[in-house]
């Protein structure tokens, strides 16, 4: 039997292997992760539900990765997939593997609060049909993670529970808004999770814990239960250690879903069959405008470095111009905060979540969403309203919606002379907790490089590139994302890609440095 | 374009948001630095260009006609702040007469 010590630090992949062989029983693999989570991750591991311990209460090395740990619940099923294994059932091929999952996206029986007071002790009674997939796959949930308050921001320090850590450096940022699910993977945690992507929400926060995570094609991962940010952007998608484990749990989880409008019809690709294929003969396009002025130059020397890399793996190199990449983030500036402004009209304290009382309707509404959101939610929110508003909805909603057009035909001319495009994923390494809280704007900026394939709705994939230190200290080696854009409904063209450059990268998903988590075992 | 206080608080209304002082002062220079930002999108013609609201082209998209499981009343109301007689309860929304 493997020792727990190392069965932390297995990738899915070979989890799911092992598990297979019945080298190891699931429920192992779900009380081994548990006993970790409750040893370092600062929750009051008590009663079915573990709830993490109150903001003023967390140490600062914790990871915050969770808002709540589903104990029981993870237990009864690694046991109900033990026994189905030992019957012999068949099961999927990442059946008995842990995930970590946002807590955006709703779970019956489990807390879902979108880092927010507003959804504060509210139980959903559905399940999301992302949820709803895992479960068939038999992938084993063991909670919800921290986030962004309803996924609006760059570092998860906008949760009202409390920032997460980063498991590099406890003294920086994680990136976000999906945060938590990137501290649980980064973290040893969770071998999955599960992250939601509106504007560089998953491929950010992987890029800066040294993750891969994808935003697969817009419209191919349902958002039904996906409580909704900007509905023409959100997509949930995969955290991993690796390429294929990433490309696994995608293929386990997308696909046309009924319940979901805007979701795509017709069949997906396969991510697996060519994933090892190389990148041999392929055409790659490095995109003039996400590099230079902005970003830093050690995240550069990186991403040269992985150029190289492919070039020397047969790949070949151009450069090729979005000439209105740089409108993609000021038009995301006003469609994402529209839609939310609309999205968020929905807590009014009537049908769940918070209510202040008042002596009316209005004022109970009022004073409900005053005390239920926070600076940050309040600020898009107010944007939105004002972009949305009569006398300003052409010059900038609409505008901002033709710029769309603009910046998707630019792909897609891009598209027919190249095979895929990569950029860094971030202008910067993991920056330090409360460094950019004071401006706005200087946060947003983190969006400049993964925001373009948001509104274009193309698959992006960040992988880790290598290290390199923190402009505010040279000693430090923290990781660097490279990002990967294919043409819509091409995903597995950047998984093909970002397998190839990992496994001539050698990157090894281990947190290191002075202030990084403990990577050891704590039973 | 700068906002000002007044247009804060306009604007605050149409989101039912009851703000403070506080956060009126705090948010007048930051919507007015992001929607500076943001108004860039201004400089690229665009008059004849179609705007994209999703990447594929989906129109109507419906479901078959049938029937199917739903949540019951008391799952949905199980989450409510507040309840009467099976429906969410709010206070009055018309003023009194008097």
């Amino acid at each position: 039997m493997t020792a727990p010590t190392q069965l932390t630090q297995l990738n899915a992949t070979d989890l799911a292997a092992r598990l297979a062989a019945r080298d190891v029983s699931a429920r192992e693999v779900v009380d081994t992760y548990l006993d970790r989570i409750a040893a370092v991750d600062g929750v009051v591991a008590e009663g079915e539900v573990w709830s993490a311990k109150p903001a003023d209460a967390l140490s600062p090395d914790e990871p915050h990765a969770y808002l709540a740990v589903t104990a029981a619940a993870a237990r009864a099923h690694a046991d109900d997939i033990d026994a189905r294994r030992t019957a012999g059932v068949e099961l999927g091929p990442l059946a008995g593997v842990p995930l970590a999952l946002k807590d955006v996206l709703t779970m019956r029986g489990a807390p879902t609060t979108c880092g927010s007071r507003m959804l504060e002790g509210w139980v959903p009674p559905y399940d999301a049909t992302v949820t709803e997939r895992l479960r068939a796959a038999d992938v084993v949930v063991l909670g919800k993670t921290n986030m962004d308050e309803f996924a609006m921001g760059s570092s998860t320090e906008n949760s009202a529970f409390g920032a997460t850590r980063n498991p590099w450096d406890l003294d920086r940022v994680p990136g976000g808004s999906s945060g938590g699910s990137a501290a649980a993977v980064a973290g040893l945690l969770a071998p999955l999770a599960i992250g939601t992507d509106t504007g560089g929400s998953i491929r950010q926060p992987a890029a800066l814990t040294g993750l891969v995570g994808a935003k697969p094609t817009y419209g191919t991962m349902s958002r039904y239960g996906l409580v909704a940010f900007a509905s023409s952007l959100d997509q949930a998608g995969p955290f991993a250690r690796t390429v294929e484990d990433a490309a696994r749990l995608q293929a386990a989880t997308w696909g046309h879903d009924p319940r979901d409008a805007t979701s795509v019809p017709g069949a997906v690709p396969d991510l697996l069959s060519g994933l090892t294929d190389g990148v041999a003969g392929m055409r790659i396009g490095v995109v003039r405008e996400l590099q230079g002025e902005g970003y830093e130059p050690g995240v550069e020397a990186v991403f040269a470095a992985a150029l190289d890399r492919l070039s020397d793996l047969g790949a070949e190199i151009v450069e090729v111009s979005l000439p209105h990449a740089a409108y993609g983030l000021p038009a995301y500036y006003l469609i994402a905060p529209s839609e939310a402004s609309s999205n968020l009209a929905r807590f009014d304290g009537v049908r769940y979540g918070l209510r202040v009382d008042a002596a009316t309707a209005e004022e109970m509404n009022a004073a409900t969403r005053a005390a239920g959101f926070g600076p940050e939610v309040k600020r898009r929110i107010m944007i939105g309203t004002h972009a949305l508003s009569s006398g300003y909805y052409d010059a900038y909603y609409l505008q901002a919606s033709k710029v769309r057009t603009l910046i998707a035909e630019d792909f897609r001319a891009a598209f027919d002379d190249v095979d895929a495009l990569v950029s860094p994923t971030s202008p910067s390494v993991a920056f330090r907790l409360g460094d950019k809280t004071a401006d706005p704007m200087a946060m947003y900026l983190n969006d400049v490089a993964t925001v373009p394939a948001s509104l274009a709705g193309i698959p992006a994939l960040s992988l880790p590139a290598g290290l390199a230190p923190a402009p505010d200290d040279d000693a430090s080696a923290l990781p660097v994302g490279l990002q990967v854009m294919a043409p819509l409904k091409r995903d597995e063209v950047m998984y093909r890609l970002g397998y190839a450059l990992e496994q001539a990268t050698g990157f090894a998903a281990l947190p290191t440095g002075p202030r990084a988590v403990t990577t050891q075992e704590v039973s | 374009m700068a906002l000002s206080e007044q247009e804060v608080r306009h604007v605050a209304r149409l989101a039912r948001l009851a703000l403070t002082d506080e956060e009126v002062a705090a948010l007048a220079p930051q919507l007015s630095s992001i929607l500076g930002y943001a108004e860039q999108v201004g400089e690229v013609a665009a008059e004849a260009v179609e705007p994209t609201t999703h990447p594929f082209a989906l129109a109507d998209v419906t479901r078959a006609d049938e029937s199917a499981p739903s949540l019951t009343r008391d799952a949905l109301l199980a989450g409510a702040p507040a309840v009467e007689q099976d429906r969410f309860a709010v206070p009055r929304i018309v003023a009194e007469e008097g």
